[in-house]
């Protein structure tokens, strides 16, 4: 049976691992590299990388701690595959099928587009005949607009579009995305718990899985995203960060849960 | 010493990385003098068939690849597009020819039970068959990572060595002579995939 997924997310600014807090506040966490290899030895499922950087500017400054010095967002991801044999999804400023190209060369198993592929469907459909639709998942960042209305936002939460987040996810899908990442800008960092009702209004309107992501403070929360929002996969950036051993406990949640997720791993590797 | 081909598609360096982690000496290359070198081959593979296809076309590899495989025996292990790549021909987006290895036609999924999502992306289990090289000694039942939207329906059933389910039962295994592969990404299946890659690195060789 096809086991539902348990996915950290690491957010990543000018080189270092930051704590998202409604797309705005970002709190510095260190390196990038280690953390990945503390997840993967943790019985995560997959593992999802965003560079939230806005300008091209990479530096780890922290030769004090015998980390390498990492100039650029491939060098990172170089690094990182070294340790990470769980899939690992990429995203962040990606504008280019080249750029797609020399992510997935360098250990990329998904690519996370976001903006692009608001601006230009079509990168959806170009990057899928090239890598596969399983390559291309389409991240859509949700808030809540003046109006109440759910709508989509563009360049990390900082763009309205005036699109429905229903419309483009279906959308998406028909232009060949192979899977809808799902945040809710509101809800990042709060520790409120998933939007449930956005999560199973995507959820039901697409025939490709949807991760859901964002709020998530206790491990219930991930039951919740999987039973009521229909979710194929939830994620979550702070809590993994900040609790201990969160992966195996999250897992425990679940199985308590009868929800079917990959055992945890004992042997290492 | 492995050659891990290079295709200009694909996550070559993910299978290297495992590789390296193992401690088997390995390398990412496209060069014919290597290939004919190297005791045995991986095709790995994120990326479409026809893509696929047209690039090892387009690299000058097919003829070298079936010299090696077909003639020479040499043991290759394809994964995920690369098993697919091993087929007689590929239904995906469009109807495309492969490098004929194994008689089977890869096809979408085409599942009646709507909720079921594809592609079909997780962790899911494996009916092992315990005789395959890639799973001696290992667990009847074990859980790897994958992510397609196309399948294995081979021809002569015999040739599939694991089994996994997703509404129909299909070929996430299988092991023809010195052909093997996977459905599923071993390189990103944790303990259980990298063990899979031991195995294959131990084929042909003395205990």
């Amino acid at each position: 049976m096809l086991k539902k997924r348990l996915i950290p997310c690491l957010f990543l600014k000018n080189g270092h691992l930051v704590r998202s807090e409604k797309f705005s506040y970002h709190q510095l966490l260190g390196d990038p590299i280690h953390q990945v290899d503390r997840i993967n030895s943790w019985s995560a499922d997959e593992l999802i990388y965003v560079d939230i950087s806005n300008e091209d500017f990479y530096d780890l400054r922290r030769d004090d701690m015998k980390n390498k010095r990492v100039e650029n967002i491939y060098e990172i991801l170089s690094e990182v595959s070294k340790t990470c044999f769980i899939p690992l999804t990429f995203g962040g400023n990606i504008r280019t099928i080249d750029q797609i190209r020399e992510l997935v060369k360098r250990g990329a198993d998904k690519i996370l587009i976001n903006t692009i592929a608001l601006e230009n469907p079509s990168f959806i459909t170009e990057g899928a005949e090239k890598f596969g639709s399983q390559c291309i998942v389409v991240g859509i960042d949700v808030k809540k607009n003046e109006k109440g209305a759910y709508e989509v936002y563009s360049n990390h939460g900082k763009k309205s579009t005036g699109k429905d987040p229903i419309e483009w996810a279906k959308e998406a899908e028909k232009f060949g995305a192979g899977e809808i990442f799902l945040n809710s800008i509101d809800r990042d960092g709060t520790a409120e718990g998933y939007d449930l009702e956005l999560i199973k209004s995507v959820s039901e309107a697409v025939h490709i899985p949807v991760i859901a992501c964002g709020g998530v403070g206790i491990f219930e929360h991930f039951a919740e995203g999987i039973m009521e929002g229909k979710a194929s996969a939830v994620a979550a950036g702070n809590i993994f960060n900040y609790t201990e051993n969160s992966v195996i406990r999250a897992k425990k949640t679940l199985q308590k849960e009868g929800i079917p997720i990959r055992k945890i791993v004992k042997k290492k590797l | 010493m492995i050659v891990i081909i290079d295709y200009g598609l694909g996550n070559l360096n993910s299978v290297l990385n495992a590789l390296n982690l193992l401690g088997i000496e390995a390398e990412i290359s496209r060069d014919i003098e290597k290939i004919k070198k190297a005791d045995k081959l991986i095709l790995p593979g994120v990326g479409a068939f026809e893509e696929g296809m047209k690039n090892l076309k387009a690299f000058g590899l097919i003829e070298i690849l079936n010299h090696e495989v077909l003639v020479k025996k040499k043991p290759i292990l394809g994964i995920c597009l690369g098993m697919q790549l091993f087929c007689n021909k590929s239904y995906e987006d469009g109807e495309f020819e492969g490098l004929k290895w194994i008689d089977a036609e890869v096809v979408k999924f085409d599942l009646k039970d709507k909720s079921l999502r594809i592609p079909h992306v997780g962790w899911n289990d494996i009916e092992c068959d315990l005789d395959c090289a890639l799973f001696a000694g290992g667990d009847k039942t074990q859980t790897f990572y994958f992510v397609h939207s196309y399948y294995l329906a081979p021809k002569n059933k015999e040739i599939a060595k694991g089994i996994c389910n997703y509404e129909i039962d299909f070929c996430a295994v299988l092991e023809k002579e010195n052909i093997f592969a996977t459905q599923f990404h071993p390189e990103k299946s944790q303990t259980e995939g990298l063990e899979i890659l031991k195995k294959f690195n131990q084929i042909g060789v003395e205990k």
